[in-house]
């Protein structure tokens, strides 16, 4: 596809995310308390976003990712969060 | 347009998504042992539940003149207890005969603890011992990338394992690279909220080929829709692929995967 035609297609979809993504952040701010360490994740995954390199999606991953390489000892969770504590500890 | 369904957990689902499914265009669903959502109390629950999809759950998509296909294991999310897990990997062999049995799945890591790894390479070793594809479930997302990294070393620290029979599935944008460089198969799971939208699995075949690939809905008893691979491919007619890409990569490919092993019939 050309860029015109990926505009043509995904240009609103796009549209409507971001202005999700900035109502989200708003919200946050709103809310009382302070967040958690997921707030910061996100905040570090946002500046991907003005990259002028390739790979943004796969960059964004990698900053919510554990970087390390050892398995952990025991699994007291079964679920997933979406960001890596580890990184503000 | 045809397709088949690699990844679905259809005991999950109504008999409507059936329906569903086969409306669409689904000629065959394979259905990888999963978690119920809860911790099953012993064995036995899992010998009821490998009966499920060996016996009864083949029959009810037969109504529909549908394949249905199953691998067995117990899922990594109850691989943290080793003793629930050798007991159950002892009852599997009882099963692993049955006609639509294609292999080991799906196995992989959950919290990438060093227990699941346990588990995970005694599932490797009944593959190895005999002959088995395997079907890997990788972490979800911030523990995806270490998880995919762990068991790719557990798959190729056993010489008997060929990477080109075992799919690495729930791949995203940071995994896909390193799973299809080793020679593994890559599976795509389309999902509203995790892991991979339509959008984001047709990007990835734009970058990195329609070879080794293949994409499921893993529709389950969680937010998940049976239909997602249809919908995939209409978003690639919209992009203005051709016919014989989208089959190959909605049809063809599971099938070439999937005939490795000598129990799956190719939808004709």
């Amino acid at each position: 596809m050309t860029q015109q035609q990926v505009l043509d297609l995904y240009f609103m979809d796009a549209r409507h995310k971001l202005i999700d993504v900035a109502a989200f952040l708003d919200r946050v701010d709103r809310g009382e308390g302070e967040p958690d360490f997921r707030y910061e994740a996100f905040r570090k995954a946002l500046e991907v976003l003005s990259s002028a390199e390739p790979g943004k999606a796969a960059a964004v991953l990698e900053a919510f990712s554990d970087p390390t390489n050892e398995p952990i000892e025991v699994a007291t969770t079964k679920a997933a969060c979406g960001a890596w504590p580890g990184a503000n500890q | 347009m045809r397709y088949i369904e690699p990844h679905g957990h259809m005991v999950s689902r109504t008999t409507d998504d059936y329906v569903a499914m086969v409306t669409a265009g689904c000629e065959a669903v394979c259905e990888p042992a999963f978690w119920a959502g809860f911790d099953r109390s012993s064995a036995n629950g899992f010998y009821d539940y490998f009966c499920q999809l060996t016996e009864h759950e083949p029959k009810r998509a037969a109504k529909f003149n549908l394949p249905h296909y199953t691998w067995l294991c117990i899922n990594p999310k109850e691989s943290e207890d080793v003793g629930l897990a050798e007991e159950v990997l002892s009852i599997i062999p009882e099963f692993i005969d049955r006609p639509n049995v294609l292999g080991i799945g799906e196995i992989g890591l959950n919290k990438n603890s060093r227990n699941e790894i346990k588990v995970l390479e005694k599932h490797v070793d009944l593959a190895g011992s005999r002959d088995q594809l395997i079907l890997v479930h990788t972490p979800h997302l911030e523990d995806k990338r270490k998880g995919t990294r762990l068991i790719m070393d557990v798959l190729k620290n056993d010489s008997r394992i060929s990477p080109e029979r075992c799919i690495i599935d729930h791949v995203e944008e940071h995994t896909i690279k390193m799973v299809l460089d080793e020679g593994f198969w890559a599976g795509m799971t389309l999902y509203p909220e995790s892991k991979c939208s339509s959008a984001r699995a047709i990007d990835m075949l734009e970058i990195y080929g329609s070879e080794k690939i293949w994409m499921n809905s893993a529709c389950d008893w969680g937010i998940s829709v049976p239909l997602a691979v249809p919908h995939t491919m209409m978003e690639m007619r919209r992009r203005g692929h051709e016919k014989d890409w989208i089959d190959k990569v909605s049809f063809q490919n599971p099938i070439s995967f999937m005939k490795q092993s000598p129990k799956f019939q190719a939808p004709a």
